[in-house]
């Protein structure tokens, strides 16, 4: 059968648009609630969220019920939406050294001041299949877990705060990044990022681009295609404040609400850059939600762009503007619209360059043997 | 949905100040014939990759009174087409048609109509790869610098190059052209059979790609020379002794498909609407 162009478009594409929604709901008999999602899928909600470029935990649970519960096709239900909203403020800068941290390590040294605190990890989970889950009574399992913990709900837990472990060592002159300038910084949702790219632009771009890209990319560097192999200086997860100007007087801020990042700060070697220094150079990752990897993968590859080299993730081109999921995914899943006219126009070229072969082919033969074959 | 399009979203989606931005960078495009203004794209609710460039363009011109005809190869019926006309109506009060010359506005997907456009229409043109460079250099960095000293020896290099290993030049769709004697510009997937449409044409014609952030546009009048050498002319597309099965026609582009039954190659115009219209000419000849 030919590739025929379909007709009826418009009838088809309302009859696929129900299909979808059949198959979200036909095997089963509940619909799942958002609240469920948001509260109970955490990290696919973090994931969303960081790679949608919008903090809304609620609008992100609603996305993926939507996307059945596709990563990507949720965060770009979230890019589009969010692409539609006014600005109206802009945050003042957020401060992690004053998160109320509910998880912080440090791999670089035994002991941190204030202590290495596990908090909600996978780290140490022996990864076997929990079939309980598959009975689950809400009450049960969270009453088992607080006598676990020997945890009173109703008591208020002290807020923990945490001197930075990296300000440990800027203190002893043993980290050379420059020192923090106070800029307006890239808005990479109003401008086009433009190459070379400013630092925060990068950062930008990495802290919304999809973990399982900047995954890899990163895993490439570590493993030899790259230089950057550092040591996680510390990791913290946990609860940062955001605040905007008061509108009506500038230096008085107002308190909008808090946010959940994971903050990394890795330590590279001062070899990896030419620059005469010796001192450590520190890579920085910062993510919505608790997306431990996304931020580790993300310090790796800002530093790794900082330094010179013929590796891919040295290539600021070649790592920023792939990493995008809702870019990539667009335009890989585009080869499937109709690219007939396109195949006609190179049917076409290629049948002249065979026409063109065959002739000297044949001219070729005629001149080695002097005739005609 | 559509109920929530028109409560939730502004008219034609967009916020004011985003159309208000995508209007200055077309108008910029304008004024430098095949120049890629960059801009600050933004995510639309179809697919980034699927039109979004159009149909920014289209979304910020478009306004009450305007009449839009939406395209995909040439066909008005085609399914991310319908898609995008129906998105474009649900948040707009403008009317559509699948008629080249009611439209004021035609956003397509690699064709250009076979009627030429008037000066009083827009063509909108969904584009993926802006840089015609991109076939010789991967880094923007690079290419804006060539573009900048006007150095296009590699590209020609590529196309001698060709001519040298296959006999001819062997770009099908999306053949590099240059606009107004300065800037090398890709006319988006377009079939070689459409590219001479915009040469000094009356219409405008405004290139939108959305993930790559650049919009660039052949202003009416404008000369643009498809890159050829002269012992090595600018070839389009062969469709000798091949008529439109429907309308007869032979002086279109024409889909090549093959008979679902017979299995038999057969023709017919890529673009429907105006096929249509031949037909019905034909009919109330007879």
């Amino acid at each position: 059968m030919g590739y025929v162009a379909v007709t009826g478009g418009q009838a088809a594409i309302e009859t696929a648009n129900s299909l979808t929604q059949w198959y979200r709901l036909k095997d089963s008999d509940r619909s799942l609630k958002v609240e469920d999602i948001e509260h109970q899928m955490r990290q696919l909600i973090n994931r969303v969220m960081g790679e949608g470029g919008l903090y809304a935990p609620e609008y992100a649970a609603i996305a993926v019920k939507q996307a059945e519960g596709d990563p990507a096709e949720a965060a770009f239900l979230l890019r589009a939406y969010r692409s539609t909203l006014a600005r109206n403020y802009y945050s003042e800068t957020i401060k992690p050294e004053k998160m109320r941290v509910i998880r912080r390590i440090s791999s670089s040294f035994k002991d941190i001041p204030g202590g290495q605190i596990l908090g909600p990890t996978y780290d140490y989970t022996h990864r076997l299949l929990n079939f309980d889950l598959r009975d689950e009574d809400h009450r049960d399992a969270l009453n088992q877990i607080l006598d676990r913990l020997s945890i009173d709900p109703k008591h208020k837990s002290e807020k923990l705060t945490f001197q930075k472990v990296t300000d440990l060592l800027r203190a002893q002159g043993l980290v050379g990044n420059p020192d923090p300038q106070e800029q307006e910084p890239f808005d990479m949702t109003r401008q086009k990022l433009t190459f070379p790219a400013s630092r925060s632009a990068r950062l930008q771009a990495l802290s919304r681009g999809e973990t399982g890209a900047m995954t890899a990319l990163a895993y490439s560097s570590l493993r030899g295609y790259g230089a950057v192999h550092p040591t996680i200086g510390e990791l913290r997860v946990g609860y940062a404040e955001v605040a905007i100007a008061y509108p009506y007087d500038e230096k008085e801020s107002l308190y909008i609400g808090e946010m959940m990042l994971t903050e990394v700060e890795t330590i590279n070697s001062f070899t990896l850059n030419d620059d005469g220094a010796i001192t450590f150079r520190l890579g920085y990752g910062l993510v919505f939600g608790q997306n431990e990897t996304k931020a580790i993968a993300m310090a790796i590859l800002e530093q790794s762009l900082e330094t010179k080299g013929k590796s891919p993730t040295q290539d600021e081109e070649f790592v920023l503007l792939h990493i995008d999921s809702v870019e990539a995914n667009g335009f890989v899943s585009h080869l499937k619209l109709p690219h007939y006219i396109t195949f006609q126009s190179k049917l076409d070229v290629l049948r002249q360059s065979q026409k063109i072969s065959v002739e000297k082919k044949k001219n070729e033969t005629r001149d080695f043997k002097g005739q005609e074959v | 949905m559509d109920f929530q399009l028109l409560q939730t979203y502004n008219y034609a989606f967009l916020d004011e100040g985003s159309k208000r931005e995508i209007r200055r960078a077309a108008l910029k495009a304008v004024a430098i014939p095949g120049y890629q203004v960059p801009f600050a794209s933004r995510e639309l609710p179809i697919g980034r990759g699927w039109g979004t460039g159009g149909l920014q363009l289209t979304l910020s011109l478009i306004g009450d009174g305007d009449c839009l005809k939406v395209i995909d190869q040439g066909h008005d019926d085609s399914v991310n087409a319908v898609s995008i006309k129906k998105l474009v109506q649900t948040c707009t009060r403008i009317t559509t048609t699948t008629d080249s010359e009611q439209a004021t506005i035609i956003q397509t997907r690699h064709r250009i109509p076979e009627v030429p456009l008037r000066k009083d229409q827009i063509l909108v043109l969904q584009v993926p790869e802006p840089e015609p460079l991109r076939r010789v250099e991967p880094r923007e960095k690079e290419t804006k610098r060539l573009h900048a000293e006007m150095d296009y020896s590699s590209i020609w290099l590529r196309l001698y190059e060709d001519i040298v290993r296959w006999g001819k030049i062997t770009i099908g769709p999306d053949y590099p052209a240059m606009a107004n004697h300065r800037y090398i510009f890709n006319p988006s997937p377009i079939p070689r059979f459409d590219l001479p449409k915009l040469n000094r044409a009356a219409g405008l014609y405004l290139f939108g790609a959305g993930r790559e952030k650049k919009i660039y546009a052949i202003p009416p009048y404008t000369d643009v020379t498809p890159l050829a050498f002269e012992d090595y002319p600018f070839e389009t597309e062969h469709f000798e002794g091949c008529a439109c099965r429907l309308c007869g026609s032979r002086d279109t582009f024409l889909d090549e498909i093959y008979d679902e039954r017979t299995g038999e190659k057969v023709y017919q115009c890529s673009d429907t609407g105006n096929c249509r219209k031949r037909q019905e000419g034909r009919h109330s000849d007879e």
